[in-house]
């Protein structure tokens, strides 16, 4: 019992889940109308229910991210690649009078591409991830513009209006979009290889080529598949909002996800990984938001939480300031 | 003019420096030698307030010297040359002599026509007049060096600490140097000259000390001093308990000779690297590569496994020519390399034992053919036991290993792959003699495998006792070959030795 | 060579679309993008030093919302709510400055906090739109033109109040850059701030300031937005941080930082104003366009930087 108390004050994801168990407890002492669950034609809904359909989106950006910023990466692109296959599936849509087929090859097949130019810039000309996808971020949404024409694009399709607001078995559909794209990435990373050399990668390149890992194949990857996560976020969203608009898809959605995973306890410097906790790391940003608009908090201040928790990972990640922490209550602090 | 005594500095796990005395006389260059690990840089970072010691004293022209930050020692009068050149690459030369002391105007604006004069002037005490406004990365790195030195001498430094200044210079910059450098000694300078160029220490200094694992080994008058002297100095005898160990190998067993070498490299070189080495590896045989540090011995390395790409000469595994650009190459085609900085090309810090022990392994089975955790575990706890390797679980992160263990920890992922040549470089540096006896033990048992074995080692005596035959690289070249009965440490030194005489000439 | 790309992009667009390259185009360029140009001033430094801002997009906005409340609801009057809102930009970024030195903190992570605070912030002081175009004050200076010719040359060039700051600050910060010690010490910091520690250099003063000054900047940007829009809005300037980037990226200095001019950004500054008019007013491509051509760019002059000799800097290690 005691190794198993150990191993989960040592293990990351702990602190995500204490904090997701924080504003749950709050919920239930202060809000209890939060857990309320209404059931209208067998499906499920609520302010809890509400938390995980809004949150798939992010947790779909947030996986994606996860496997970047493993190998010490990071994308900035993945906004405007929502954009872009979201643009893009609205009017082959439209164009083809409702083929989603096409729809959503063309979705994939854009998102694939621009993955791997992101992964090839990064890899292979050794250009800085955050230019890089800076880059990419402002090239997609110009193509998302020139998609669109400046117009947003009705979205009407069943299928797609199902996957952004539909449910199933009385939960939304996204989040089983979002459990698949989850079982696929665990079992991509953990029943491979893969998840070690990407952990490897980001820890110490150098010494992965020494060990003959195809190190920048693992960095174009993890790129495509962010991509491609990217891709099913966009997807979701205009299936939730019916609209696919060229201005405001996914705008500042790279910054959710990347707070998502580094509350969710992977390190920007790269190296261990939890999809998991990029998941819980989303959750919990989710629900703040929820709890905190339930509790009369004005939408729009939203952005000042979200700072405060992002500064508050990164001091308890700071060497500096935990040593500045030990020395006032004067005895060593357990490394978080 | 200076003295340190008693100088001794622990650090967590490692006693680099243990008594050490120093003296250094008034307008004298005086060299400080010793290989890897043997304590140079503490001491000389001690000086230079970097550190504190623990134990001894510094005295400074008579007065306690006890500098708590680099500045404080420059303030006294100490400046340092580092060997990687610590100036701000784009920046003009002028200003990076004058950097953080910029003259000023009355409201406080730059002067720039000053600095330019100022940076002129610097430069002139060293003979040297450059375009003081170009930015300084597009000059050599013997000019940058000449920068460093200008801005040591505007700060009034009476003693200069150079770290290695000739690492990067051909024979005519090291010339401008030394010119540069007893002029300056003329003029009343005294400098400290940290290198392992054994001909350079010979041409320019007055006196050397000789540090080894943290001892004074000596304090000699160059001119008095014989080449195999030095030479035996810093290469010498390990602690007495090394002679403790068995395992070693038969006078019978040397000397085989076999048709086709497994290995056969032949005119292998690189600008900056190597030039023009020959060898050949049989299979099943432990071939040593010895030479002091600088000799080229891990860049040989480098080269075979495809970390650098050769620029001349060719190589030939088991008679087929191959082209080896990258390490994958390399491990395709049976060789494996255990590098000797195992911080940056060895350990991936945050993952297990069991992890960076598979690695490679992994790493040749591709992504998709994942090794299934028994046998990782397997395998893990395998190598942990012969090995003798310290850590509390195979799930322990290897960065919480100690080095030496984590060396080992390294030497087995390689040995994992079953390879047909092993290249271990310096893979006793920083371990307990009894792992050492330990890794002796597991070359012999490789060889018995089958397996070749690429020893580079700068223990001479290790290098002796398990090698068939030894190649001796001096200054990047290949200085000789010994086999059989000829390897010896007396004939190892003689060979650097005469190779060092002769090129002098 | 971001001055030839200049010289080329400006002569193309002045052939190809009527109504460019006048004196009066040039002086609307100036103004129009004055805002953008002063949030990279500050933003130079910042890179210069080897970090980067993303938040001064979002203290742009909260300084409109905040001069444009304090103006019209708290009844302040304009010489104190400006000073203010400056000293306010300057205080958040020396703020973020110190949490970066201090703590050790990734710059990303921690402008990036900066940009949710301060969009959050400017909400919490109002939401909507506050307008400022009946305030006397700003009436009369967003109307304020400084004519450069006589009336008889047709038609006529003239600058306004957001440009004049604009061009004031560039005359600034090249002063800053190349004759105070504050900038050559950037420069070093950016350079390698190892060497520049070992060399006894003012790091952690430096380091602070010059996020303090890129707050300002932006602070700065949003008085003169003010000027140009007359009025105050907290949802704006999402991603005018990049554009910014994207402007001292073009002007020539590496990412990595220890490299650049503070002209360079100023010509980036013309070349991305160029390309949102020449390609945004000008042409059919609008603002799909605009961004591919910012974005094209970017990456040429990345890709330019990487393959210099010696510059292979912007390259990952």
């Amino acid at each position: 019992m005691k190794t198993l108390l150990a191993n989960a004050i040592h293990s990351r994801i702990i602190w995500p889940l204490a904090g997701l168990g924080v504003l749950l407890l709050f919920n239930l002492l202060a809000d209890i109308e939060f857990y309320r669950i209404e059931i209208l034609e067998g499906d499920l809904y609520g302010p809890l229910i509400t938390v995980l359909k809004q949150g798939s989106k992010i947790m779909l950006l947030a996986l994606g991210m996860t496997l970047v910023i493993a190998t010490k990466g990071v994308d900035l692109s993945v906004g405007s690649v929502m954009a872009v296959v979201g643009v893009l599936a609205a009017f082959l849509l439209r164009e083809t009078g409702g083929n989603l087929a096409a729809a959503l090859a063309g979705g994939i097949g854009v998102a694939v591409i621009l993955g791997a130019f992101n992964g090839g810039m990064v890899a292979l000309v050794k250009i800085q991830p955050i230019v890089a996808t800076l880059i990419m971020m402002v090239l997609a949404r110009g193509v998302a513009f020139l998609i669109t024409g400046g117009l947003p694009i009705k979205v009407t399709d069943p299928a797609i209006r199902q996957l952004g607001q539909g449910h199933l078995l009385g939960l939304p559909l996204s989040l089983f979009v979002v459990a698949a794209f989850f079982l696929i990435s665990v079992i991509l990373t953990r029943r491979t290889a893969l998840g070690l050399f990407i952990e490897s990668v980001g820890d110490n390149e150098t010494a992965s080529r020494f060990c003959g890992l195809p190190t920048r194949l693992v960095k174009v990857m993890v790129y495509v598949f962010c991509a491609v996560c990217a891709c099913a976020a966009g997807l979701v969203s205009i299936g939730f909002s019916g609209i696919a608009d060229a201005d405001k898809l996914g705008v500042l959605y790279e910054l959710d996800a990347i707070t998502a995973v580094v509350v969710g306890g992977t390190a920007l410097t790269g190296g261990r990984f939890s999809l998991a906790g990029s998941l819980v790391g989303a959750l919990l940003i989710k629900t703040m938001e929820i709890t905190l608009i339930r509790q009369g908090m004005n939408p729009a201040y939203m952005p000042v939480p979200k700072a405060l928790i992002i500064v508050a990972v990164c001091l308890l990640l700071s060497e500096a300031f935990r040593t500045q922490l030990a020395g006032l209550f004067g005895r060593r602090k357990v490394s978080a | 003019m200076l003295e340190l005594r008693g100088i001794s500095k622990t650090f967590p796990g490692v006693k680099a420096l243990d008594g050490v005395d120093f003296t250094l006389r008034t307008g004298e260059i005086h060299a400080l030698m010793g290989e890897n690990g043997a304590g140079k840089s503490t001491l000389i970072k001690i000086l230079t307030g970097v550190y504190s010691c623990d134990e001894g004293s510094m005295v400074l022209d008579g007065r306690p010297l006890n500098p708590d930050s680099p500045r404080t020692a420059e303030h006294a009068g100490i400046s340092t040359v580092y060997q990687e050149v610590n100036l701000v690459p784009d920046l003009s030369v002028a200003e990076n002599i004058m950097l953080g002391r910029e003259p000023t105007g009355p409201l406080g604006g730059i002067r720039w026509r000053a600095i330019r004069e100022r940076a002129e002037k610097a430069l002139d005490r060293l003979g040297l007049s450059i375009d003081v406004q170009r930015n300084v990365s597009t000059f050599s790195i013997a000019i940058k060096q000449m920068v460093a030195v200008a801005r040591a001498l505007d700060l009034d430094a009476r003693l200069l600490i150079l770290d290695e200044p000739t690492s990067s210079l051909d024979d005519d910059e090291v010339d401008q140097l030394f010119t540069v450098l007893r002029q300056l000694q003329r003029g009343g300078l005294s400098i400290i000259f940290i290198t392992h160029f054994l001909d350079q220490v010979y041409k320019i200094s007055d006196r050397i000390t000789v540090l080894r694992n943290g001892r004074q080994v000596g304090e000699y008058a160059t001119p008095d001093l014989p080449r195999l002297e030095l030479i035996a100095a810093m290469m010498g005898r390990e602690v007495q308990e090394i002679e403790h160990l068995g395992g070693t190998i038969t006078m019978a067993d040397r000397g085989r000779e076999q048709a086709e070498p497994f290995l056969k490299v032949r005119g292998l070189g690189a600008p900056g690297r190597v030039e023009d080495i020959d060898m050949e590896v049989n299979r099943g045989e432990v071939v040593g590569l010895a030479g002091l540090l600088g000799s080229g011995r891990t860049e040989t390395a480098r080269l075979i496994f495809g970390v650098e790409r050769a620029a001349s000469g060719t190589i030939e595994v088991e008679g087929e020519h191959v082209r080896i650009r990258s390490p994958r190459d390399a491990i395709r085609r049976g060789i494996a390399f255990c590098s000797e900085d195992r911080k940056v090309e060895g350990i991936i810090p945050t993952l297990s034992v069991r992890e960076n022990l598979i690695l490679a392994l992994q790493g040749s089975r591709g992504p998709m053919r994942r090794l299934p955790r028994e046998e990782q575990e397997t395998l893990a706890t395998h190598y942990i036991q012969a090995l003798g390797i310290k850590t509390p679980t195979p799930e322990t992160p290897i960065e919480n290993l100690s080095g030496g263990n984590q060396q080992k920890v390294l030497v087995a992922r390689w040995l994992c792959m079953s390879p047909q040549l092993t290249i271990l470089d310096e893979p006793t540096r920083g371990i307990d003699v009894g792992a050492k006896a330990e890794i002796e033990k597991l070359v012999a048992g490789l060889r018995e495998e089958g397996t070749s074995v690429l020893f580079i080692s700068s223990e001479l005596e290790e290098v002796v006792r398990s090698c068939e035959r030894v190649l001796v690289l001096c200054d990047r070249r290949k200085a000789g070959e010994l086999s059989g009965e000829e390897i010896s440490e007396q004939n190892i030194m003689r060979t650097i030795a005469e190779y060092h005489e002769d090129t002098a000439r | 060579m971001t001055f030839a790309v200049f010289v080329v992009l400006f002569t193309a667009m002045t052939l190809a679309f009527e109504g460019f390259g006048t004196p009066l185009s040039s002086c609307y360029l100036l103004i129009s993008y004055a805002h953008v140009g002063i949030l990279a001033m500050g933003m130079t430094f910042v890179i210069l030093s080897g970090g980067i801002d993303l938040s001064v997009g979002t203290v742009l906005a909260f300084t409109t919302v905040f001069i444009a409340k304090a103006v019209s609801v708290w009844g302040l009057s304009p010489w104190v709510a400006i000073p203010v809102a400056l000293f306010l930009g300057a205080g958040f970024g020396g703020g973020m400055g110190f949490l970066i030195h201090q703590y050790k903190m990734p710059p990303f992570l921690v402008t990036l906090a900066g940009m949710f605070l301060a969009r959050g912030l400017a909400f919490v002081v109002n939401i909507e739109t506050i307008s400022l175009s009946e305030h006397p004050f700003f009436r009369a200076v967003s109307s304020w033109k400084l004519y450069l010719a006589p009336a008889s040359f047709t038609p006529r060039p003239f600058l306004k109040a957001e440009a004049i700051i604009f061009l004031v600050l560039v005359v600034f910060c090249l002063y800053l850059a190349h004759m105070r010690r504050f900038g050559r010490t950037v420069y070093a910091i950016g350079g390698s701030e190892s060497s520049a520690t070992l060399m006894g250099l003012k790091v952690a003063r430096t380091k602070i300031l010059v996020y303090a000054f890129s707050g300002f900047c932006a602070a700065l940007a949003g008085v003169a937005f003010t000027f140009l829009n007359t009025a105050g809005k907290a949802n704006m300037g999402i991603g005018w941080e990049l554009d910014a980037i994207a402007a001292v990226v073009i002007g020539g200095t590496l990412l990595t930082g220890g490299s650049g001019y503070v002209l360079g950004t100023f010509l980036g500054v013309l070349i991305y104003g160029s390309i949102m008019t020449g390609v945004g007013d000008y042409s059919n491509l609008g603002s799909a366009g605009q961004r591919i051509s910012i974005g094209v760019l970017l990456l040429l002059f990345i890709l330019v930087q990487g393959l210099l000799p010696g510059a292979g800097k912007t390259r990952s290690s």
